[in-house]
């Protein structure tokens, strides 16, 4: 009977040492929820400056003023920019202290796979998105990151946990819906990147991080 | 029972092993500094494991250079998934019977 123990023991060791050479798994999901807070705050300071309906499809039609349009523009480029780097360094922030408890590295071949997976699609939605402003088509641009983060997430998801993928795939729907619905965008993008990071980084958080008391 | 035992592969007998082949398994190529970092040996102990499951020949050691610093990379070999794989199996026949 003990034999018995020891060889299960074997085998759930050969198991998770499988999984951890192969997947990067000291993604925090607290990293999630602080970059979902984030995304919401940026969204919340768009809304305030130029309200919900400023990136809808008829926006052009309707705003004759073209100095402050792009004033706006400038405004929520910006916002998103400072957006996207606090999200990042929290997130790292909060990856690099799971990994650290863990008593793993951050920096092995699994993080580089998983950050390889990601960077393609990423850097063509980010390019993408760039000229999509460069053409003035900034109602675009909320369905266009949305998209391709999506798709990013679904590349990564084979190198870290498995929850990745779902995140990925609500990602690219929300994305492709909202280009259906040009008046809600910066609606679906507070979804998009705020909602949904604070769900999944809760649902991570619960699952696999807080030991059961 | 006996005759179960006497099929255990005696270059898996160490967990340090086993557990090297379990990473192999999965990653088509690992360097030193990787499995090291993964497995928490010393060098001379993952060293010792590695030089051991190579005579063997279930793995297959390729150094090259990279700029200046030496690079040592390790793959399992086809007789090496197949020895582990048995060693799963005859596990498993083990516990059923248990």
């Amino acid at each position: 009977m003990n034999e018995s123990r020891e060889h299960l023991q074997t085998l759930s060791d050969i198991r998770s040492m499988m999984e951890r050479s192969s997947r990067f798994l000291s993604l925090s999901g607290l990293s999630g929820v602080s970059a979902g807070v984030i995304a919401l705050a940026g969204a919340a300071v768009v809304y305030m400056r130029v309200g919900l309906s400023s990136y809808s499809g008829s926006y052009y039609g309707s705003v004759g003023n073209s100095v402050s349009r792009s004033a706006a523009d400038q405004f929520f480029v910006t916002v998103a920019v400072v957006v996207l780097i606090a999200a990042l360094l929290s997130g790292v922030f909060f990856t690099v202290r799971k990994a650290r408890r863990q008593g793993q590295s951050v920096w092995n071949q699994t993080s580089r796979r998983l950050l390889w997976a990601m960077l393609v699609p990423l850097a063509a939605g980010g390019i993408f998105c760039l000229v999509l402003l460069l053409h003035n088509l900034i109602w675009l641009v909320f369905p266009g990151t949305l998209i391709f983060y999506g798709l990013a997430l679904l590349s990564g998801s084979r190198y870290t946990v498995r929850d990745v993928e779902s995140l990925g795939y609500c990602e690219v729907g929300l994305g492709l819906l909202a280009l259906f619905f040009p008046g809600y965008n910066l609606l679906t993008w507070a979804v998009g990147f705020g909602v949904l990071h604070i769900v999944y980084g809760l649902t991570m958080y619960y699952k696999y991080e807080r030991s059961p008391a | 029972m006996n005759d179960l035992l006497s099929r255990f592969n005696k270059a898996f007998e160490s967990k340090a092993r086993l557990n090297i082949m379990s990473v192999l398994m999965v990653n088509d190529v690992m360097s030193f500094n990787d499995l090291k970092d993964l497995l928490a040996l010393t060098d001379g102990n993952l060293a010792t494991h590695l030089r051991a499951l190579e005579e063997s020949g279930y793995i297959a050691v390729e150094k090259q250079f990279v700029g200046r610093k030496p690079k040592t990379t390790y793959r399992a070999t086809e007789a090496g998934r197949t020895a582990f794989t048995d060693h799963l199996n005859v596990l498993e026949a083990f516990i059923r019977n248990m």
